[in-house]
């Protein structure tokens, strides 16, 4: 009798739980949506503190592996996050909720831009805003990176890769060149695999 | 028939934008100016757009370009089908990622594959804190005011992690809207 009870009151629980989650979903996604400014990588700090620090939907090793496909595959960075954070915390169509959040701010104001404003970036103190934004945006890049490299494992590999990739992007952006991050981690991947395969071998030649 | 052109081109721009924002670009410039939805100096200015308000780029030049051919339908579909292809694909890849993730050749990939997407952020980051801090017009090597608002950011940044907690990117970004503002409008 008490057992009953108690399942019967954890399935209500659930069920209630479940509406209020998507709407959770929803409603932090939009936040973020507003605060995805510059592309993909600045929203990186933003999903880690609130998906992450805050309601701890997911793990920052969640994090980094969805940033690693997010570049690896077709779509904005945001997108792609948006809708792996929603479908681990509820399916389907948590992942429905979290996307629709995330695109939800910028397709308002775009709406809008394209309806009324026709010289938007002209408005002075927009611009000004903008300047500071984009300072703000580069900052917060550079945080997402700490906090990766915080919670790296400080071995030779590791540090090694980074330090090149650093190097090349830096070096390349100052050069004015293009160099795909897509090559670069082609690269790092193949260099890892091989590695591997090598050390085994050596190991299974031991044997 | 309109809208279909709208969903199909945008998708394409959905199934084929690899590598970020930027890469998706040349992209994204072939499909809007090969349907003739948009004139290079028009896609100039909607990037510069796109770059000043939240979300994606693609994103943002999807609901542009809908909305300017075929109103709120067309904005609608044009989201949506830009957004699709990497929807479904993230499904597919986190449902299958479960039983791939133990697998110690993948897991030597990604072990390359995180620092090195570690370096690409980092100078990512650096880059675009450097180019702001250029000077616009070019008479000084160093933008003064937007050196001053990256120390001020910087400084409240590592301060308020020391003292308390770390500031949030969100009030990061309102302030440092503030301190634009202030800055340049004096």
């Amino acid at each position: 009798m008490k057992a009953g009870a108690v399942t019967a009151v954890m399935a209500v629980t659930e069920v209630m739980s479940r509406p209020s989650d998507l709407g959770q979903l929803f409603k932090t996604f939009i936040k973020i949506g507003v605060f995805t400014f510059g592309g993909g990588y600045a929203m990186i700090s933003v999903i880690e503190n609130l998906c992450v620090e805050q309601k701890q939907w997911i793990t920052h090793e969640d994090m980094m592996n969805i940033t690693v496909i997010a570049e690896a595959t077709p779509g904005p960075i945001a997108i792609n996050c948006a809708t792996f954070t929603g479908y681990r915390q509820a399916g389907f169509k948590g992942a429905l909720a979290a996307t629709a959040g995330l695109v939800t701010p910028s397709f308002v104001i775009i709406f809008a831009i394209s309806m009324f404003l026709d010289h938007f970036l002209e408005i002075t103190w927009i611009a000004h805003a903008f300047w500071g934004i984009k300072i703000a945006v580069g900052i917060l890049i550079v945080d997402a990176a700490a906090v990766m490299i915080k919670k790296m494992k400080k071995k030779p590999l590791p540090l090694g890769i980074m330090t090149v990739s650093f190097v090349v992007i830096l070096a390349a952006d100052l050069l004015s060149r293009r160099i795909s991050s897509i090559v670069l981690m082609t690269a790092a991947a193949i260099f890892s695999l091989g590695l591997y395969l090598i050390k085994e071998q050596r190991k299974a030649g031991k044997i | 028939m309109i809208y279909l052109e709208l969903f199909l081109g945008f998708l394409r721009v959905g199934c084929f934008a690899f590598g970020g924002a930027y890469g998706a670009i040349p992209l994204i410039r072939e499909v809007v100016l090969s349907y003739g939805w948009l004139e290079e100096e028009t896609l100039t200015y909607l990037i510069a757009v796109s770059e000043s308000t939240p979300g994606p780029i693609m994103v943002n030049l999807a609901t542009y370009v809908g909305s300017t051919q075929a109103g709120l339908g067309g904005a609608f579909l044009a989201t949506l089908a830009v957004v699709l292809p990497s929807f479904i694909l993230i499904l597919l890849i986190t449902s299958a990622m479960a039983a791939v993730a133990d697998n110690p050749c993948v897991k030597a990939v990604l072990a390359g594959l995180k620092p090195c997407i570690t370096g690409v952020i980092l100078a990512t980051g650096v880059c675009m804190v450097l180019n702001r801090c250029r000077a616009l017009e070019g008479r000084q090597p160093v933008d003064l005011r937007a050196a001053g608002i990256t120390a001020a950011l910087g400084l409240v940044l590592i301060i308020s992690a020391r003292v308390k907690k770390k500031l949030s990117p969100v009030k990061l970004i309102l302030l440092a809207a503030c301190m634009g503002l202030v800055v340049y409008g004096l």
